[in-house]
């Protein structure tokens, strides 16, 4: 693996590699002191062209915690014809001697432009690229579901996948790199996947997807969900007419206090429910949903870490060991 | 005359030995004084340069009904010089250069100016397009009498890279134009479906996370248009179409007896959206890469004549404007000197199309909706001398460094191309001979008097 791009192509024995990696990782987390000289010595870039506070501080103490040097980029409003191209700013990284680039980036495909053409050398971390991935937010969900599937299993995570779990992603698909993301690696992983949103925000190509579509949340759940990750959903849709009001959206498509009461009415007592952040309490989650014991909302934040841990790790220790199906691009 | 227009000194003579005229028989033609002056067999050279033509196709020379040569204002991008260096190269002999520079070709003034740089280039007859509304804005009708009435005696007016969405301006437009037996070229293109529209929608942008650009919002202008143009009797030119169901429209069209034409790109006839997953703006076309079926339909069309046209939508960009994130990156994609190769291995190659028909979709049936008298004529003693000599056992290697056209946005870049322009004949000058470019036609001074004169090209 010379970079993390996407999900879409990310072998199963590469992703239970970083899987595995994460949970030697979090042991780390575990200790007194949080530190590993894996990294020391190398230099990662944040290169931040969108604001994410999260992901940043999750990539920057992942990177602190592995003893790299963390510069932090934030190229706020770039665009051609008013300040520097992606081009100047990765020759101007290469040029300092980046050893990574963590990239995010409003525009859908950047970091393969970063990857893919001679501007810069360095091993490229996607951090969410527009409407396209967030590879490693969705590495973080799949390792949060599998401690929560293996617990049920009474098995160790170590190795394991998702095989048979099936999980309900509810919102706005179209607009999703979260939902895109997931839907690659649970696929990957032997997860079932249904993807609940109104026809509005699903894109059209949707039905080739490695999934089950639906437009009724209730009867997602009436069928059994072993997780239901709900994604967040921008008000401003409304006003682009993806649906009436927020107030109907809520009702039809959030995961409200009815829908978490249904849970234990379904006998589903081990569901869990994710949100990737930030939530918008009372409109795609409520916050006694959010709040509950089921929630793993905070897991996953720290997973995060964990995750973005092993992907620097896994990219820059020069662990030579090839990957075994990093080349075999699965269809779907 | 003509031989005054010469710079070479030369006789202004040429015989062409034993080519294929349009893939026919062999034949000799013989080119004296800008028009084609004998066809047959075993023809007296007379003084003539004798050009061996074994294994050559002899076609009329093309005509681009859709050409971005950005002057004036992006002379960046490319030149009216640049522009009809490729053009001529790719065999052309005319070229419509659309009216989206800056300032816009609404005016009588601006049509003229590119006319005049096309003189002075000498590449090619360059036929300048009017916009249909000023600056393309799509709000106010620009002066299409004034420029119909111009020395570039405009006959194409097109907001192309922007659609006439409103459709009274564009029944205005097409009832207008019939006062001088103009077209409007439409840029099919629902605007508030496309907003911010980066890719074809469908399954590959589905994953690519990118904006669509649907289909319906090509179609829905189209239908739209023909109905429009049947109810007004007027004539109406569809730019780049590049869907299966446009194709079915307009084929509905002309059978209802709609004055319709249409138009395919080169890149239309081959490429698709998957190439889109590189993320590689050298890919990033408006109209997008649509999908195969798309493609094999298009193809259909242009062997069935549904299709009437192909025009290479040439559009040169600095490679500033490539080199960047796709949603960042200019649409547009060079073609002026692929073009010939792109529809012989698409149409020629895979056996939907022969030679004459290349002739018709690349020279006859463009010049004829562009009103170019002179142009698209059959290679027959008397007519002027615009001929191209065409190798189509070569195979090339595409490389934009080594192009005419300053852009080197071409999304053929390494493939392996079948044929070649090996001599193109503009008013009987070599403008490109042995593949390469030779001298440029030179056109007389012009004078008010000897405008009809110089515009024939003829002594």
């Amino acid at each position: 693996m010379k970079h993390l791009l996407a999900t879409e192509d990310l072998g199963y024995a590469d992703a239970i590699r970083i899987l595995d990696t994460a949970e030697e990782m979090a042991a780390v987390g575990d200790r007194e002191v949080k530190k590993l000289p894996a990294l020391r010595g190398r230099t990662v870039v944040n290169l931040f062209f969108e604001d994410s506070t999260r992901t940043r501080i999750s990539f920057e103490a992942a990177a602190k915690r592995l003893s790299a040097d963390v510069i932090n980029f934030a190229a706020k409003g770039s665009s051609v014809s008013k300040g520097e191209s992606l081009k100047d700013t990765a020759q101007t990284l290469a040029a300092m001697g980046a050893d990574a680039v963590v990239i995010r980036h409003w525009a859908s495909g950047a970091p393969h432009r970063l990857a893919t053409t001679d501007w810069i050398d360095a091993a490229v971390i996607n951090a969410g690229d527009g409407t396209h991935e967030h590879p490693t937010q969705a590495l973080l969900d799949a390792f949060t579901m599998r401690r929560h599937w293996s617990k049920l299993a009474g098995t160790p995570s170590a190795g394991a996948d998702l095989q048979g779990m099936r999980v309900a992603i509810a919102g706005d698909v179209l607009h999703s790199r979260v939902a895109r993301s997931n839907v690659w690696l649970l696929r990957t992983l032997g997860a079932k996947v249904t993807l609940v949103a109104p026809p509005t925000l699903l894109p059209v190509g949707v039905e080739q997807w490695p999934c089950t579509i639906s437009y009724d949340l209730d009867e997602t759940l009436a069928r059994g969900v072993d997780a239901i990750m709900m994604l967040r959903v921008q008000g401003e849709r409304m006003n682009a007419s993806f649906f009436p009001s927020t107030r109907e959206y809520s009702r039809r498509w959030g995961f409200d206090d009815n829908r978490l009461r249904s849970l234990e009415r379904l006998g589903l007592k081990d569901t869990i429910i994710m949100h990737p952040g930030p939530m918008n309490r009372g409109l795609e989650i409520s916050s006694a949903a959010a709040d509950s014991p089921r929630s793993t909302v905070l897991a996953q934040v720290r997973n995060g870490v964990s995750i973005r841990m092993a992907a620097l790790y896994l990219l820059l220790s020069g662990d030579t060991r090839e990957p075994a199906t990093n080349s075999t691009k699965e269809s779907h | 005359m003509a031989s005054q227009q010469q710079d070479t000194g030369s006789t202004g003579a040429y015989l062409i030995r034993g080519a294929s005229v349009l893939g026919g028989a062999a034949e000799d033609l013989l080119i004296r004084d800008g028009l084609i002056a004998a066809r047959g067999e075993d023809l007296e050279a007379d003084g003539a340069t004798v050009i061996d033509g074994r294994g050559l196709i002899a076609l009329p020379g093309m005509v681009d009904i859709h050409t971005h040569l950005r002057e004036p204002g992006r002379e960046d991008a490319e030149t009216v010089e640049t522009g009809t260096r490729a053009a001529a190269l790719g065999g052309y002999t005319a070229v419509h250069a659309m009216a989206n520079s800056t300032p816009v070709a609404d005016t009588a003034g601006v049509v003229e100016q590119v006319l005049s740089l096309g003189r002075a280039a000498g590449w090619v007859d360059v036929r300048p397009v009017g916009a249909v509304t000023v600056g393309l804005a799509g709000e106010q009708l620009a002066e299409l009498g004034a420029m119909a009435d111009s020395r570039a005696r405009v006959r194409v007016f097109s907001d192309d890279g922007v659609c006439v969405s409103d459709p009274v301006l564009m029944r205005r437009a097409l009832e207008y134009v019939k006062a001088f037996d103009g077209v409007v070229a439409q840029h099919a293109q629902e605007p508030r479906l496309t907003a911010g529209a980066q890719m074809n929608e469908g399954v590959v942008s589905a994953v690519l996370g990118l904006t669509g650009w649907p289909a319906v919002a090509e179609e829905s202008i189209i239908a739209r248009d023909v109905l429009l143009a049947q109810h007004v009797g007027s004539r109406l030119h569809v730019c780049h179409v590049s869907t299966a169901g446009s194709v079915e429209i307009v084929r509905w069209a002309k059978s209802r007896g709609i004055n319709v034409t249409a138009e395919v790109t080169p890149h239309h006839l081959w490429l698709t959206d998957e190439l889109v997953r590189s993320y590689d703006p050298v890919y990033k076309v408006n109209p997008p890469l649509r999908t195969d079926a798309d493609v094999q339909a298009l193809r259909a069309a242009l062997a069935d004549g549904t299709i009437d046209v192909v025009g290479t939508d040439h559009a040169p960009h600095p490679s500033e404007h490539k080199e960047c994130e796709w949603a960042q990156a200019a649409m547009g994609m060079t073609g002026l000197e692929t073009a010939l190769s792109v529809v012989q291995h698409t149409m020629i190659d895979t056996g939907l199309m022969d030679w004459a028909g290349f002739a018709r979709v690349t020279s006859t049936t463009p010049a004829a909706i562009g009103r170019l008298a002179d142009q698209g004529r059959p290679l027959e003693p008397g007519e002027p001398a615009n001929v191209i000599l065409v190798d189509p056992a070569a195979r090339w290697t595409v490389d934009p460094s080594k192009m005419a056209t300053m852009g080197r946005n071409s999304p053929f870049a390494g493939r392996e191309l079948p044929g070649k322009v090996v001599a193109t004949f503009f008013k009987g000058h070599p403008t490109v001979l042995n593949g390469e470019l030779n001298t440029p036609y030179r056109w007389l001074p012009e004078t008010a008097d000897s405008e009809e004169t110089a515009a024939a090209g003829r002594p």
